[in-house]
This record gives structure tokens, sequence and C-alpha cells, in this order.
């Protein structure tokens, strides 16, 4: 399928829901159904970008970056069109950067029907008002992603994780960049990542044994500030693992309406009018459509 | 009976801060480009309240507005048009607190890029966006145009180490868009704000992300018989896997000038060097070391020096820097481009930018981010030579179009501003260029912070301005 019957899937009225596989919150149910456009179009590892359906799946472009030496700092699973609209970063985002940061061009489908394009092509870019910045965590209420060019970048040589019962803080200290450090309030988690001898000198430092991977994320991804992150970790009472230095903090339950300033939601508001009138994309995914908490 | 203009602006602020004299409007009427703009009061607040009252007053009288820092930009970006009040923000210049732990800052908008690296140098921090121009831009500039530099091609440009912004609305509200949550729910309007060239509003405070300096840091030297060859090998070590930190390239003709500038030891019979900066743990920082080394001979390297010490390396960069200061010795006039082509295209595209300039009869030289394909070809000449202005433009013209047909883009860090505005339907669809200008509307829909640039005229079907008269000179 092609960007122009894919538009026509979407048409000009009426509500419609994109689905991918169902890894991140699913389609909205009851409603028209499309699906993306999917399969790698072109990638050259050399230009460190590829170009792909945003219905391709996260495993497929894993499985050909590997074959490169690269990665994409996207959250596994799903598709990489769900990963963009609900910006979903790799549990590694401390050292790989955030999804926004890694969708360099979009062509979708606009309340309208209409194919357009965000951004360019380029691992470097500022021509004109980025939509790009838009669409990442847009959950589909924007436009609809039909094919995207993502940043890839250099696969690090190793990658080892290690835990212990050392705090957060004291490990961060000591450590130059790593790639993630993960606390669930009692154990803490480091990745460390790059060349071998680093690696072990690193992990000689702070003090943690070395372990399999990551524990097992909570469902719910809450967004916390920086310097709030082992409070609201430690208020919660429930299992929840915290990304330190990243501001997401992975829970077992859903973080209460976001606080937004009356201001701020002004402009969402007046972005979602403008783009979709008439609410007709992904109906129901606006995040300020219920009551705000304002304060 | 209602008061003038430049009186509620004086009744705002004070009468020392705002300027109307002659010297003053013409100096405040430019930028860094060859464009000239008309401006009628220049304002000098000292708290977002001040921003907020010039936004306002300025609002009353139904004229425009244009922000701008140290005015360092190339693309006219800050260029006010005719009748605008000019809100200079250079003299906002306080680092507002510094969050060691969490690695970030508040910042006004008037410190300069250089000063806030300095002040965290103490802390082993930096902020890793390095304009050339980084000793005069200032942060809030860095943030209107998502600058770049060198040391963006590992770190990313500037929208990735901003957090957060304060800013006056064109409505005259205040706002703080993003924070220390860097990972919000809903639409990025801190994302989207940055790189907006000043249309959105006037950026009032920043929220800066601090990045640790490297543990180890090499600087190398390569020199090439060819510009082929330089090019060739950045390909190569992008596709090596190695990401270096920085990964510059000069040519041969902007070589000369700057050694002889600057006296850093470029090698002047080469005909292309690289600048390669590879930074991180010290191994790492080795292995690509000696990555790179193979990598340079295996594509002809006439020679490769590293260099010895940070002495050394600031010698190199500061050359580096200073190349469109040492062109003043050549001749009086430069028009520096900036476009972005495809790694791959780097070869064939600059044979074309060699070929234009040419027959043009136009000097150009080529010093540029050769690692993410940015392109910097630097037009020479003196403006009193009849008829040349034409040929700088018309070789611009087409360099643009070379890079945009070559799978590039009209700009990798310097904006499009009034310099490119016309450019834009070279990459954009009207439908596009149509939802841009409705995100604008979002923000302004009076068009009155820095109306004119970015976008064509007739983005939006009821958009109707245009130009002052005498923009170009």
């Amino acid at each position: 399928m092609d960007l122009t019957a894919f538009a026509e899937t979407i048409g000009t009225s009426g509500p419609v829901t994109i689905a991918g596989l169902s890894t991140r919150g699913g389609h909205v149910q009851g409603v028209r159904i499309v699906q993306a456009p999917s399969g790698i179009l072109e990638y050259n590892p050399a230009e460190m970008t590829l170009r792909c359906g945003a219905g391709t799946a996260m495993n497929e472009i894993e499985m050909a970056l590997l074959g490169a030496g690269q990665i994409v700092a996207l959250e596994s699973g799903g598709t990489i069109g769900g990963a963009l609209a609900t910006a979903a970063s790799d549990i590694r985002r401390l050292g790989r950067g955030p999804a926004r940061d890694t969708l360099l061009q979009a062509r979708f489908v606009t309340a309208e029907g209409l194919v357009a394009k965000a951004g360019g092509p380029t691992v470097k870019n500022v021509s004109g008002f980025d939509l790009c910045r838009l669409l990442v965590g847009s959950l589909g209420t924007i436009g609809m992603l039909g094919e995207v060019i993502v940043r890839t970048r250099p696969a690090p040589a190793v990658s080892r994780w290690f835990a212990g019962d050392a705090t957060p803080d004291s490990v961060r200290s000591k450590l130059y960049r790593p790639s993630a450090i993960l606390s669930d309030g009692r154990t803490t988690w480091v990745c460390l990542e790059g060349h071998a001898d680093d690696v072990s000198e690193q992990s000689a430092l702070c003090g943690l044994a070395e372990t399999d991977g990551p524990p097992s994320l909570p469902p719910y991804r809450w967004s916390v500030p920086l310097e709030d992150t082992l409070r609201v970790l430690t208020d919660m009472n429930a299992p929840a693992v915290a990304e330190i230095g990243v501001g997401v903090i992975h829970a077992s339950i859903e973080q209460p309406s976001p606080a937004i300033s009356p201001a701020e939601l002004v402009l969402h508001r007046s972005i979602a009018d403008l783009f979709d009138p008439t609410g007709r994309l992904n109906p129901g995914r606006f995040p300020f459509q219920t009551s705000p908490v304002v304060h | 009976m209602s008061t003038t203009l430049v009186d509620d602006l004086r009744f705002a602020l004070s009468p020392d801060r705002v300027r109307t004299d002659a010297t003053e409007l013409f100096l405040y009427g430019r930028d860094a480009s060859n464009m000239v703009g008309a401006a009628v009061a220049i304002c000098f607040p000292l708290t977002t309240v001040e921003v907020q009252s010039c936004v306002l007053t300025a609002r009353r009288h139904g004229v425009p507005f244009v922000a701008r820092g140290s005015g360092t930009g190339l693309a006219g970006g800050a260029v006010p048009p005719e009748g605008a009040v000019v809100i200079v923000l250079t003299k906002m210049n306080r680092v507002l607190s510094v969050d060691i732990a969490n690695r970030m800052a508040w910042v006004e908008p008037g410190v300069l890029n250089l000063d806030l690296s300095k002040h965290m140098a103490a802390h082993g921090l930096h902020f890793a966006p390095d304009p050339s121009s980084q000793q005069s831009c200032t942060i809030g500039g860095n943030v209107a145009n998502n600058s770049g530099g060198p040391h963006c091609l590992a770190e990313g440009v500037t929208n990735g180490h901003i957090l957060g912004v304060e800013m006056v609305l064109p409505s005259g509200e205040i706002i703080e868009l993003g924070g220390t949550a860097p990972e919000p729910i809903g639409f990025d309007l801190r994302g989207v704000v940055v790189g907006s060239e000043g249309m959105l509003g006037v950026v009032t405070r920043v929220l800066v992300k601090l990045t640790p300096n490297p543990p180890a840091v090499k600087t190398m030297l390569l020199a090439f018989a060819s510009t082929g060859a330089g090019a060739t090998t950045v390909s190569a070590i992008i596709a090596a896997g190695i990401l270096p930190a920085a990964l510059e390239m000069m040519d041969a003709p902007i070589t000369r000038a700057v050694e002889a500038f600057a006296h850093a030891g470029f090698p002047t019979d080469a005909e292309a060097v690289l600048i390669v900066e590879v930074d991180g743990l010290p191994h790492a920082v080795a292995d690509a070391v000696e990555r790179v080394r193979v990598i340079g001979d295996a594509h002809g390297a006439t020679s490769i020096r590293i260099a010895a010490d940070a002495n050394e390396r600031a010698l190199i960069w500061k050359g580096r820097k200073s190349a469109f200061g040492a062109i003043a010795q050549i001749k009086p006039n430069y028009y520096l481009h900036d476009t972005v082509v495809p790694r791959a295209k780097l070869v064939e595209v600059l044979e074309q930018v060699y070929e234009i300039a040419a027959r043009h009869d136009l000097l150009v030289m080529n010093v540029f981010h050769a690692g993410d394909g940015n392109l910097h070809p630097l037009l020479v000449f003196d403006k009193r030579e009849p008829g040349v202005l034409e040929h700088v433009h018309q070789a611009g013209d087409e360099i643009v179009a070379a890079s945009v047909a070559a799978g590039g883009v009209l700009s990798g860090e310097h904006g499009i501003g009034l310099e490119k505005r016309e450019y834009m339907s070279m990459m954009f669809s009207p439908v596009d260029l149509d939802l841009q200008a409705r995100l604008r509307d979002v923000f302004d829909p009076d068009h009155i912070s820095n109306p004119d640039k970015v976008l064509p005229a007739g983005s939006r079907c009821a958009d109707i301005d245009s130009l002052a008269p005498g923009m170009w000179i």
C-alpha cells in the first residue's frame, strides 16, 4: 500500500482510528480502523537513516539494523509508528536519547485526507517549523503517520547490565554517561555500553553485580520532574521502576490526569482544533480531553 | 489624547532603555546577513514583565515586534520588518539557578553560549551546542534558530538540549512550556518553540540541559590531496560505526586563509583537511583514534596529526572557528550558505558548488560540518565591484537548488529567516506549508511576532503579508 492508498482509506470525513500491533493501547474501540503501510523502503547505514512504512514492526527494523551494527533509539515491540505516536523511548534513553530526537521526516495523512510532509531526510535540518516535534507523542491526533525516516546510531560494542543496592544518586555521581540507571526504590540497575574495557572499569566503580538485563516493567508510563523522580517513586506505594535522569516512571497504576496551566491548555486545544477541527483522527485520544488538574 | 508608541515604551521600561537615535536604529536594523530592516524603537528590557510590556505596547499600537540577541544570525531572522519594535534581550544575561545533580540550569536568553559553558566548567559540565559564533551568540538566539555547531554531530542540535522555556506569547500572556519533566504528556510545545525563529513569541527564560565534560578527548588533523578523498573518508568513518564528537572538513582555499590568520599548524599544501574529534571514556577514544587513522590511510591521507595536548587542540578549534574572520584578509565581504546533503552526495555537490562559483566568477571556500553533511560554502567578494551582488545571489540560489536536488534540505543550522523564505516551496508542498502556517496561527493569529519570516506569503489562504520595501540591499 502506498501513501495515496493510505490517504484514501482514511478519507475526508468520519471518525477513523489507526491500528498497529496493539502494543501501546491499540486502536480506539468502535471506530473505523485503518492500517499504515509497512515495510523497510530504504536503509543506508552510512547515512545513519532508515525510511520505512509507519506500520513496520520494530522487530523487523531492529533485525535490519543489527546486520549493519546499528540501533534506533525507540522502545522495542509493536510498530515504529506506534512507538513514535506515543513517544516511547528505549529503556536506555538516558544514554541513547529521547524518541523525539529520532524522527527526521514524516509523511502523514491530515484530517482533510491529504498527504503532508514534516521535517527533512537528513540528520541535520532546520528548514521551517518542525512539525515532527508535534507528531511525536501526539497519539495520532495531528495526522496519521504513513512513512517515516528515522535516525540510526552505531550499536555499542558491548552492552552490560548491573544491579545492586547502591543508591541511584551515588551510582550516577561515579559513572560517565551510563545508558540507563533504574531504581525500584530498593534495587538499582545500571546499563553500561561502549568499549569492553571502559565498561569493565566503569562497572568496578559503581559496586554493582552483573545481571541479565533490566527488571520487567509495569505497564503505565508516568512523566515526572527529574528532581522529584525518587520522591514520586517512594510516595507511589505500588510496584514501579524509575528511569533516573530521564523523568519517566514505569508504574503499575495509571498516572493521574496531567497538570497543565490554563494558558498551555488553550494552546493544546487550539492545535487540536486547527489540525483536526472535527476530532476525527483517533477520537478520544487527545490527552487533555477530560478536565485537567489545574494548578 | 493618545500617546505615541515610543512614549508608551519609555513609560513601561525607562527612557534610557528605549532608543530611537539613528545610529541605534541602523545598528539594530540588521543582523549578520546582508539584509536590513527599519525599526522604530529599540528596547532593552531587564525582566520578563518588561518584555511583556514591550509586546503589549507594540500590540496596542498595531506594530510588529522582533526579539533578538547578539544578531549573529545569517538568514535575516532578526531583521525587523518596517515599523517594528526591536526587543533586545542581551541585558537579560543571568544564569538564574543551577541543579548540578540533575544537570540543568535556568538561564536568561541573553547569556552568551560560551559564557554558559565557562560558567559550568567548575562543575565538569557544559552546554553541548557550540556554533562557531559561540563567543558572541546568545542562548536565546540558539533557541530561536535551533543552532548547531561542530559538536552537534554526536550530541545533536539545540532542540535536544532545551528542557523548557518561559515565553511571552504574542497575546502578552506569560507561559512556561516544557520544564524539568523531559517526557511530558501531550503535544511537545517546547520542541515546537525551539527553532521557530521568534515567530511564536519571545522566550524570556530557558531551562538548558547540561552535558558532562568527557574524561578523554583526542583531536586529529588529516590531510588529503583531493576534496573527494576527504569526503569519502568522512562517509567511511561513519559507515565503520564510528560517531566522532565532531567531523569537520576544510578545503584548500579556506585552510590557507585560516593558517595565515590563526597559525594553528594546518597543512597549507593539502587540498582537503579533516578535523576529527573523538571523546568519551579512554579506551573508546584510543580505539576510535586508531580506527580513524587506518581509514584515513586507506583513503590516501597525506598526513595524520593528533593534537598532543589541550593547547594544541584549542588552537585547532580556534583556527576552525575563526574561518570567517580569516577571509576578511582576502576580500571584504562574504556570503555564507548553509545546506545539508546526504553524506554520500558530499563529493558530487561540492563539485557542483565549485562549478557554480566558477561560472559566476566568484571565489568559494568550504569549511563545514562534513560528518552530518552540513555544507557551508562561503562566497567571498567585494561588493563595490559592479554587478557582483547579483552573481552572489544567483550562485546562492543554484547552490540551494543543487543541495535539495541531491536529496538535501534548505538549512542545517542557520534557519530560513528572510533569506530562504522563498525557497521553502522547493522542499514543501502547499499542504505542508499550510500546516506550518496553522502552527504559527495557534501562537500568533495576528502575525505580530517577527512576521514575514520563514513562511512564504500565501502559506495560508488569508496570508497577504509581504516584505517591507527595500528589505534587500
